[in-house]
């Protein structure tokens, strides 16, 4: 893993090393060589890091304090929020916790699709990454459960419906996730049970995730591959160390805003009511950073169809490294993709915007074209600009960003072969 | 003082400001987490018992709860209350009169917390060497007045903040 | 250099709030009210909270429970802040059951401050029966179970009105100018002189509602005015750290031939 051999200079620590070589793995961190020209869109691994570490510290002492039953859950939750010392602060944290991690996480794959840092050598990193979404969507959709309120009842409902789209067995698999025959409390308890485990898995993914990071080193924002250590590279302590620092106070200021001003404005309304199993609230929608996949959800008029669809448009993430046919990482040297990828990036806020609205005329028609376009991206953009695009010259070092016009792109290529 | 030593100050000013600014804030994280460990305010809240007591016989005793603790409750007989005081001080590990764990004029009523003050399990009534309490755990043994007389706890049994609203009623807490 | 930039996400983020705001014009806005504990450094008024309680207790309970809250609250920093005097007075005013005693009996005695708020119906479906097939709902929370929240719960307080020409109501339903869907199942709870204030403060349907929304207000955000406060100091602590930080970075980044 270390391009160089560590020896710790105390006895001790010489001793503790030859069994464990964790100041192998210190120095290791500590020195890794990274682009120097990483800009702040490189920040937000660290921010995500943080949101994780928060997120289960904060849960862990919520945990100490929730009852998960459904007669209890939603007063247990009051009781955080007005009797538990700081239980306030603590859940606000969490609640909107959830909320700033799925930005920064947004954040940081539209990074990478701009940037291509999901193509060879690093495709394994990406997929680790989709892997660590996707528990994060399950982990969200689970706590959102657990205050019992009615859209954590109806959003449950909701979603667990959806494996009901499964021919034959779908209806006994949505009774075995339920544990009875709605959604009740045997569910709210096994969604207590996982929503706690969930995290810990992430944890786990995020280690392999840094370490698949380590073995090619940073993409950077020209894209090409660098010699490790040169003159293009810094360690990463402290310069990548103080830069993620100064990145995560302003994310800090932004989420303090949230949890302190206006610790409700992301979330429904309609929680703070009791879970009723006879009452649907009138208009369901889940929480923000799930609406573009409930927006392709409702898109399709099949229920089948639409589950599909919907595990499809993030299934197909997956495969994106080799649908994309460009040699050619950065968008900066890609003049046609840069514009679809802005168009992509419309595409899923408007999927979001109509995810909110009411399912019916002319949200559903955008809805639809939206849903088509995202698959479009993946399936036909991706592939025919790879082959088609005449891309810009590519300098050959970090160091000198700006290129002689005469330069050859198969210098630069010649240049991306070497590790 | 030369340009560069005073570049080189000023460098590690920011460095320390910033360091001990962070700190400081962590350590303000800290606290919250450790608190919300605390009795909440609900628990802090928690009710004074009322307890009726007159339907105890003279050398019965009732054991009700109070903060998740029992309370004893024992109405003492002329007997016991003339032996509880002929202790001599230096017979007692952790000398105390039985004068001072009651309440003036209400002599016979002895109201004490029902744990032994070893580890905190629930002695047994009228066990023991002293007739009073006797702790099955580790073998504690209290006189009538709740005084321990042998065996490893160290101190009597505590006398809880008590108040005598009438006669038949007693407000712990 | 082609940037993956801010300007362009603010763009596409300004495009997608126009049909929010056109869509939020149509609806019947809730009445703005100028609170006293909105902004950033918002703080109840005492005395508003205190004459809210008492709408609260000569009104709205008869109907609706607040089973989250207890006496104590009346008393604690932040809220209405009765005095430990008053608050012992208003719980001991209460009959709460309790028990069961040494005997199995329930019984009832005078409520202490640890009391929870005492509800008018022993459970839902017997406030569901009392109320026409309406239940009202618990009011613990209700300021935040509502889209518009306070300024929401004035509106429908001051909202009744003869219903338009034409619109045929069912016994038992009123028309409420801001009530989802202009129907609503209570009848109005405030009239002018109810309630006699003891500060003497006038009783118009408009300051009694005012009153008991802040009291609500409270009752659903009892931590609002610590919140403020603490956020006050954690923005302005993390500002300072960033400059610092800031400082910091450019000076170890000088050391590179790389802008940052």
């Amino acid at each position: 893993m270390s391009d160089h051999e560590y020896t710790p200079k105390s006895k001790v620590g010489k001793w503790f090393n030859d069994r464990l070589p964790l100041l192998t793995l210190g120095a290791h961190l500590t020195d890794y060589p990274t682009p120097k020209n990483l800009n702040y869109w490189w920040t937000f691994g660290g921010i995500l890091t943080f949101c994780l570490i928060t997120q289960i510290v904060t849960g862990i002492v919520l945990a100490m304090h929730y009852v998960a039953h459904a007669d209890l859950a939603f007063a247990s939750v009051e009781h955080i929020m007005r009797n538990v010392n700081y239980g306030w602060l603590i859940r606000y944290i969490h609640s909107n916790g959830a909320s700033m991690f799925f930005l920064a996480v947004y954040i940081h794959i539209f990074r990478s699709l701009f940037y291509g840092s999901y193509k060879s050598p690093r495709e394994v990193i990406w997929i680790i990454g989709l892997m660590i979404y996707l528990l994060m969507m399950a982990a969200a959709f689970m706590g959102y459960v657990l205050p019992w309120g009615q859209m954590s009842f109806w959003g449950a409902t909701v979603i667990t419906n959806l494996f009901s789209a499964i021919p034959l067995v779908g209806e006994s698999i949505t009774t075995w996730l339920w544990g009875a025959y709605s959604v009740d409390n045997p569910t709210l308890n096994r969604f207590f049970s996982l929503h706690y485990l969930i995290p810990f898995l992430i944890l786990g993914l995020v280690v392999l995730h840094i370490w698949a990071l380590h073995v090619p080193g940073n993409n950077n924002p020209v894209g090409i591959d660098i010699k490790k250590p040169s003159k293009d590279t810094v360690p990463f302590h402290p310069y990548i160390t103080i830069k993620d620092a100064f990145a995560l106070l302003m994310f800090m200021i932004i989420f303090a805003g949230f949890v302190f001003f206006s610790p409700n404005v992301l979330g429904h309304s309609d929680n703070y009511i009791p879970a009723n199993p006879l009452v649907t609230p009138a208009h369901i929608v889940p929480e923000w950073y799930l609406l573009p996949f409930y927006a392709i959800l409702r898109s399709v008029p099949d229920k089948l169809g639409g589950v599909i669809l919907m595990f499809g448009s993030i299934f197909i993430l997956f495969v994106l490294p080799w649908l994309d046919t460009s040699k050619v990482r950065s968008a900066v040297f890609r003049p046609i993709y840069r514009q679809f990828f802005w168009i992509f990036v419309l595409d899923v806020l408007m999927l979001g915007y109509m995810g909110a609205m009411p399912a019916e005329g002319i949200y559903l028609v955008l809805a639809r074209v939206g849903t088509i376009y995202y698959f479009l991206h993946f399936l036909v953009v991706l592939p025919v600009v790879g082959f088609l695009e005449k891309t810009d010259p590519i300098p050959l070092s970090i160091s000198e960003p700006v290129l002689s016009a005469g330069a050859e792109l198969s210098l630069a290529k010649k240049e991306n072969g070497k590790i | 003082m030369s340009k560069e030593e005073k570049k080189v100050n000023r460098r590690d000013f920011l460095f320390t400001a910033s360091y001990t600014v962070g700190a400081v804030g962590l350590g303000a994280v800290v606290w919250p987490l450790v608190d919300q460990m605390n009795p909440d305010k609900a628990q802090q809240a928690l009710a004074t018992t009322e307890v009726d007591i007159s339907q105890v016989e003279p050398g019965k005793s009732i054991t009700v709860l109070w903060r998740g603790k029992p309370v004893f409750l024992k109405r003492r007989t002329e007997d016991e209350i003339e032996e509880a005081r002929a202790v001599k001080m230096d017979d007692l590990p952790d000398p105390q009169r039985d004068e001072d764990r009651v309440k003036e004029g209400k002599d016979e009523w002895l109201v004490m917390l029902g744990v032994c003050t070893h580890l905190g399990c629930v002695p047994l009534k009228n066990k023991g060497d002293y007739k009073g309490w006797f702790c099955p755990c580790h073998g504690s043994h209290y006189d009538v007045s709740g005084r321990i007389r042998k065996g490893p706890a160290p101190k009597n049994m505590e006398i809880p903040k008590f108040e005598f609203v009438d006669n038949n009623t007693i407000k712990i807490g | 250099m082609e940037k993956f930039s801010f300007s362009k996400i603010i763009c596409v983020i300004l495009i997608f709030l126009i049909p929010n705001i056109i869509q939020s014009a149509e609806q019947t806005d809730p009445i703005k009210v100028n609170w006293s504990f909105k902004g950033l450094t918002g703080k109840f008024d005492r005395a508003s909270l205190q004459r809210g309680f008492q709408v609260y207790k000569e009104v709205c309970s008869s109907c609706h429970s607040m089973q989250y809250l207890s006496y104590r609250n009346l008393g604690e920093p932040g809220g209405p802040e009765f005095s430990e005097k008053e608050v012992k007075a208003i719980a001991a005013s209460i009959e709460i059951e309790d028990g069961p005693d040494s005997q199995g009996e329930m019984f009832t005695r005078p409520g202490r401050p640890s009391d929870r708020f005492k509800s008018p119906y022993p459970n839902v479906n017997a406030s569901i029966a009392a109320n026409g097939g309406a239940y009202p709902p618990d009011m613990s929370v209700l300021v935040k179970a509502r889209p518009g929240g306070s300024d929401y719960i004035y509106s429908v307080l001051v909202g009744y009105e003869d219903p338009p020409v034409g619109m045929v109501l069912d016994d038992g339903v009123y028309y409420n100018k801001y009530m989802i869907g202009n129907k609503i199942k209570m009848s109005a709870p405030l009239a002018e002189g109810i309630v006699e204030y003891a500060d003497g403060t006038e009783t118009s349907v408009e300051q009694m509602a005012k009153d008991v929304t802040t009291f609500l207000s409270w009752a659903a955000e009892p931590e609002l005015e610590e919140r403020h406060k603490t956020g006050v100091k954690v923005i302005i602590y993390l500002v300072l750290l960033t400059i610092l930080v800031y400082l910091s970075m450019k000076k170890i980044w000088s050391r590179v031939d790389s802008e940052i």
